[in-house]
């Protein structure tokens, strides 16, 4: 066990390594001189003389990026020129509206979507399979800011059930911040929602081809044990690998959905740091955005162990 | 009498492979998804192709007179040599007096170009990648260490962070976008080289002294071809939204081409009392994509039978 | 077996249908019997005989595609095709239980061994959890698994088939049911543990007077466990009768052709010259596969260690084993589908165990193999013609002359040589083997590996390829090395044999030595726990 998590640990090395890489030549694959474009366009020759010195730019490009990753590790992201602040402190505060975004919107998708999925595959073929089926591939088609702006435009503008846009801290009014948060939430879901429920119904009608699912029927047990207890669980390891996966579908779409609600969250600033080419703060984005993701599928994979006994090496 | 028995014994068997072998080009494109999906994206394609004859004017005029009008209002245009056309906005116009019937029409050439581009120059990346990394073994572990690199990076972000580096245009937002899918051609073909290659034709192939390059070409490479049109479709579909997404958020298509995604980034300021700018690419767009991804689900179902048990 | 009781089974008049498109309306049709307390009644036939079709149906745990249109299934009297799914469901592991083919995947994997048994008492009993526990661990003890404390916990992973096999009975039969339907239960088992699972069966059910249903496709097994016998043929009951007078005095033609096709397990005399040159020799041959891991001692497993054989032309080695024994490995690499880690491979004079790929294309025509099934070892996208052709127009013959070679060998195997520019699966299991007969003769091949080539073959197909294989052998003068599980075929088409196991030849010496007087211990229990060794099939009384 303490084996299988070490092994996974290491897996995910290699995979940082790449990713680290590549966020690092990002700054180099730019045309013009990497200080200068981190300084911005308001830069004084004297600022871009400080930067190429703490960056190391006149190293060779190898010591470059181990002083780079250096500072990656020990928190030190660097400055952005444009929000003048470090990036660091533009992230603490800006994460609380993604972090509200993203948890709202895994609850509401995987407790929607799990059950849907399970009786659309029990009910194989019924009109409820249909119309789960017929929404997944509407889900999948139509774009997160569409759905957006159609739920905006009936719900607040329409009804005015809730308010348009913006954010309030979850400290500072909650009620207000639940408010807030459910056309955000609501948008980001239908994507998420439409491939769990997919793979849930593909899983267990999968699993219930099984010679055990066979064996069970042959037990005389009910069909409800026989779907509870021996067909969900057989599915949870692709359910939740697909869970895993789409959790880049949530970031992506989180980009997008901020933007349409107005959130002022890490979306949000990733596409004001690509508008103002602030460097510095792209390149932590992104790196922090893939190693939440990394860490994740590490967690469920290790999660594995606790549905399926045979999965221990 | 022996004979007959082993006639018995496998028509059924015969009889399946048969029907699985002979007809599965000839199903897929019977498939009702298939022949709905295809309809629409038909259309979709016409209206792109023939967009200058459908009514409409040049995409990227300003008429600052004429701006904001709602859908079906009458505008009256002055043309370049002085005199004055009066026509009907059907879909209005956007903040700065351009026709959106016409942005949306002359959008859908951009949309379905990089659909098209993405899933071709990805699969083709894709499979010579995919190919040298199931055949060349010591590669192999290099080339997928790279690809998981790139798939821990989720896949919007890495195109946002491409165009960043690159600056917005259509070429650059079409590589963009092919990139983060190439990892994804990259496994689907390597796992079928792997599969295949331990398959006793192979194996009888190897034994009879068959070179690399055409086992490769004449008993690997065939098994690809169907999940590959699946996945390209459904790449296809994929590149579209992201296509949008980009464009929506002002990273993307520069607003002088016309595109559904950077329509719609024009409408947003003023959304509240002008919906149409946001509503009617919104409808064409998800249309577009709704019709791939059904085409995609009949090609899935007929093509590739295993693939449509995992997703 | 008192005949003066109610039979357990009575199956009337039952025909199932088959859904429109197939190749027959009636997967079983018209099909009568019965089974009595304490009586196994076999059903035998070939693949698509509907055997376990019928099996399913007294379950009720058919295909929904698949519809029982006719007649009844009396359990005990009652009508189990009218009886509703609750009823049905109140009957399984009560009144009747099914064991299955696939002991590895009849087990849910994701829960112990003790729970799913655990689950029948919970569904069918008022047993307080101890009861339930108490009442386990007797049946596992009576199944005879060791440490039933252990093997309770145990999740099915940790538990080998013959282990499996013993749970999916100990399930079966911890509600005493009148009825057990076992098919195909020892299919997927190596022969010795086949011997111990149906001597298991024979065991219980005689002691409880269980009724058993048993489907099999093995005559070798009929022998041994069989009170009565049911031969069907495409779905139809062909002759049924005690199994003594089935096996010596079969009154139909088809059960006649069957019976005689079943390979006697008494090596046939062959005159075996000792004269012609070699053909193939190993010496020390060994293949080990390590798989590495970081932060773990290397799994080291020797698949193959000191193989010794020599084949000299015109004669068959027949290698014989259980799975796992190493004797696929030992052909893959004499074929060089993989390395072998060490020792040396002489083809004549060439040493080919450690030549690189470039130099041994040419080796490659003079070793060619032929594999176990049928539906995969022909690429299904090109005709036959092109697949048999590929090998010569590879080593430069030109196409046509291709063509006639594949011609002349169509014939050679007996198929139409206008056929060849079919696709592979418009031929049947039996006819697309030959064909990857006439492939592998296709390029004049000094050495001929058959890799359990007649093992997914039915029995009456089976004997006209390995009828095939000999021809072909004496004709060409061939050496041929024959890997196989089935010691019956190995005793009728091998001079020599090797048995294997655990990746070392353990006995190896002429046919007649190794079956008549076999030294080694295990092969004594290897033939030991044969089925049906007692009977010679196929020598009717008249």
């Amino acid at each position: 066990m303490l084996d299988f998590i070490i092994r996974r640990l290491i897996a995910v090395i290699p995979v940082l390594t790449v990713v680290a890489v590549f966020v690092f030549l990002m700054l180099r694959l730019t045309p013009g001189d990497p200080a200068a474009v981190i300084a911005g366009d308001n830069a004084t020759s004297d600022q871009i003389d400080d930067i190429r010195r703490k960056l190391g730019l006149d190293e060779p490009i190898w010591t470059q990026f181990v002083i780079w990753i250096g500072n990656m590790l020990q928190g030190n992201f660097g400055e952005s020129f444009f929000f003048k602040k470090t990036v660091a402190e533009l992230i603490a505060q800006r994460i609380e509206p993604t972090l509200a975004l993203a948890v709202c919107t895994l609850i509401f998708a995987v407790a929607l979507s799990v059950p849907l999925g399970v009786l659309a595959a029990y009910r194989q073929g019924s009109v409820l399979d249909r119309v789960v089926m017929g929404f997944s591939v509407l889900g999948f088609s139509v774009p997160g800011f569409v759905i957006g702006y159609c739920l905006i435009y009936i719900f607040a503008i329409e009804l005015g059930w809730l308010p348009v846009q913006g954010y309030v801290r979850i400290g500072v009014n909650f009620w207000g911040f639940l408010e807030r948060m459910v056309l955000p939430s609501l948008t980001l879901s239908v994507g998420f929602i439409a491939l769990i429920s997919r793979i849930t119904r593909a899983s267990v009608l999968e699993v219930l081809n099984e010679d055990y699912i066979r064996t069970a029927r042959a037990k005389g047990l009910s069909n409800r044990v026989v779907l509870m207890r021996h067909a969900l669980r057989n599915a949870a390891v692709p359910i939740l690998t697909v869970i895993g996966l789409g959790i880049a579908i949530l970031i992506g779409g989180a980009v997008v959905t901020e933007s349409v609600f107005g959130l002022p969250g890490l979306g949000r600033l990733t596409v004001e740091a690509v508008l103002s080419r602030d460097f510095p703060t792209i390149q932590t984005v992104i790196l922090m955005f893939s190693v939440v993701y990394v860490v994740i599928n590490l967690l469920i994979d290790i999660s594995y162990t606790l549905f399926d006994p045979r999965i221990r090496y | 009498m022996s004979t007959i028995t082993e006639e018995v014994v496998d028509s059924a068997s015969i009889a399946a492979a048969s029907t699985k072998r002979k007809s599965l080009w000839l199903t897929a494109i019977k498939n009702p998804n298939v022949i709905i999906g295809g309809t629409i994206l038909l259309v979709m394609l016409m209206v792109a192709i023939l967009a200058p004859f459908l009514g409409t004017v040049d995409p990227t005029r300003i008429d600052p007179a004429g701006r904001n009008k709602k859908p079906g209002a009458e505008i009256t245009m002055r043309l370049d040599d002085g005199t004055t056309v009066k026509r009907v906005a059907l879909m209005g116009t956007d903040s700065l007096g351009r026709d959106v019937y016409s942005r949306v029409l002359y959008g859908a050439r951009v949309s379905l170009a990089v659909g098209v581009a993405v899933a071709i120059i990805a699969v083709a990346i894709g499979v010579v990648i995919g190919l040298i990394s199931g055949y060349i073994r010591w590669l192999d572990g290099i080339i997928m260490r790279i690809m998981d690199g790139l798939m821990a990076i989720p896949g919007i972000l890495l195109a946002i962070a491409l165009v960043s580096i690159w600056r917005a245009g259509l070429i650059t937002v079409i590589f963009a976008i092919v990139v983060p899918d190439v990892p994804r051609v990259v496994r689907l073909v390597r796992s079928i080289v792997l599969t295949v290659r331990e398959e006793p034709y192979v194996e009888g192939a190897i034994s009879v002294g068959t070179p690399s390059w055409v086992l490769m070409f004449r008993h690997i490479l065939p098994n690809c071809v169907a999940p590959l049109i699946v996945q390209g479709t459904f790449l296809a579909a994929a590149a579209i939204l992201v296509e949008a997404a980009l464009s929506f958020l002002g990273i993307g298509i520069p607003p002088e081409i016309p595109s559904w995604g950077n329509i719609m980034a024009e409408g947003r300021t003023l959304f509240r009392v002008f919906p149409h700018n946001i509503l009617y690419p919104g409808i064409f767009l998800a249309f577009t994509v709704l019709a791939i991804n059904i085409m995609g689900d009949g090609l899935r179902d007929t093509l590739d039978p295993k693939m449509s048990k995992k997703v | 077996m008192s005949d003066t009781k109610r039979p357990v089974l009575e199956v009337r008049n039952l025909s199932v249908t088959l859904p429109a498109g197939a190749d027959r309306v009636h997967a079983v049709e018209k099909v009568s019997f019965t089974v009595n307390p304490g009586e196994i009644v076999c059903l035998v036939g070939e693949s698509g005989s509907g055997k376990s079709v019928i099996a399913f149906t007294v379950m009720g745990l058919l295909a929904k595609a698949l519809k029982p249109t006719s007649g009844e299934i009396l359990l005990e009297g009652e009508n189990i095709l009218t009886v509703g799914e609750t009823r049905l469901r109140e009957l399984r592991c009560t009144r009747m239980s099914m064991i299955f083919q696939e002991p590895m995947t009849a087990l849910n994997p994701v829960m112990t061994c003790g729970q799913q048994i655990d689950e029948v008492l919970e569904t069918h009993t008022q047993l307080d959890q101890a009861a339930r526990k108490a009442k386990i661990i007797a049946i596992l003890d009576r199944v005879k698994l060791p440490e039933p404390e252990r093997i309770y916990a145990s999740y099915p992973h940790q538990l080998s088939g013959g282990q499996r096999q013993r749970i999916m009975i100990a399930m079966a039969l911890v509600l005493d049911p009148v009825l057990l339907i076992a098919d195909e239960p020892t299919t997927a088992l190596d022969v010795t543990t086949q011997a111990e699972i149906l001597k298991l069966i024979a065991e219980l059910q005689t002691l409880e007077g269980t009724g058993v249903l048993f489907i099999t496709h093995d005559f070798g097994v009929v022998a041994e466990i069989a009170h009565r016998v049911a031969v069907l043929r495409w779905g139809e009951l062909v002759e049924m009768g005690p199994t003594e007078k089935i096996l010596s005095r079969p009154e139909h033609g088809y059960t006649k052709m069957l019976i005689s096709s079943v390979p006697s397990i008494h090596p046939a005399h062959r005159g075996v010259r000792k004269d012609g040159p070699t053909v193939l020799r190993t010496e020390k041959l060994g293949k080990t596969y390590s798989g590495n891991a970081f932060f773990q001692k290397a799994r080291v497993v020797k698949a193959a260690v000191d193989v010794n054989l020599d084949i000299r032309r015109g004669e068959t080695l027949g290698i014989v084993g259980e799975s796992g024994s190493g004797k696929s490995t030992v052909a893959r690499c004499i074929a060089r589908l993989i390395d072998p880690s060490e020792g040396k491979i002489f083809l004549g004079d060439t040493e080919i165990a450690t030549m690189k790929a470039g130099k041994l294309r040419p080796h490659r025509r003079r070793v060619q193999i032929v594999f176990q099934d049928p539906y995969r070892s022909m690429n299904p996208r090109i005709t036959v013609g092109d697949s048999i052709i590929e090998g010569p127009m590879n080593f430069g013959l030109k196409r046509e002359e291709a063509l006639a070679r594949a011609r002349g060998l169509m014939e050679t195997v007996r198929l139409d040589p206008n056929s060849l520019d079919r696709f592979p699966h418009q031929f049947s299991g039996g006819q697309r083997q030959r064909i990857c007969i006439a492939r592998a003769l296709a390029m004049e091949p000094e050495l001929l590996i058959a890799d359990e080539a007649v093992s997914a073959l039915d029995v009456s197909v089976q004997k006209q390829v390995l009828e095939l294989l000999d021809e072909i052998r004496v004709r060409l003068n061939l050496a041929v090395l024959f890997i196989t599980h089935d010691l019956r075929v190995a005793a009728q088409i091998c001079d020599y044999v090797a048995v294997m196991s655990k990746g070392r030849v353990v006995e190896y010496g002429s046919a007649e030595q190794v079956f008549g007087a076999p030294k080694d211990d295990y092969t004594k229990a290897l033939f030991a726990a044969a089925p049906g060794r007692h009977w010679e099939f196929g020598k009717f009384a008249a």
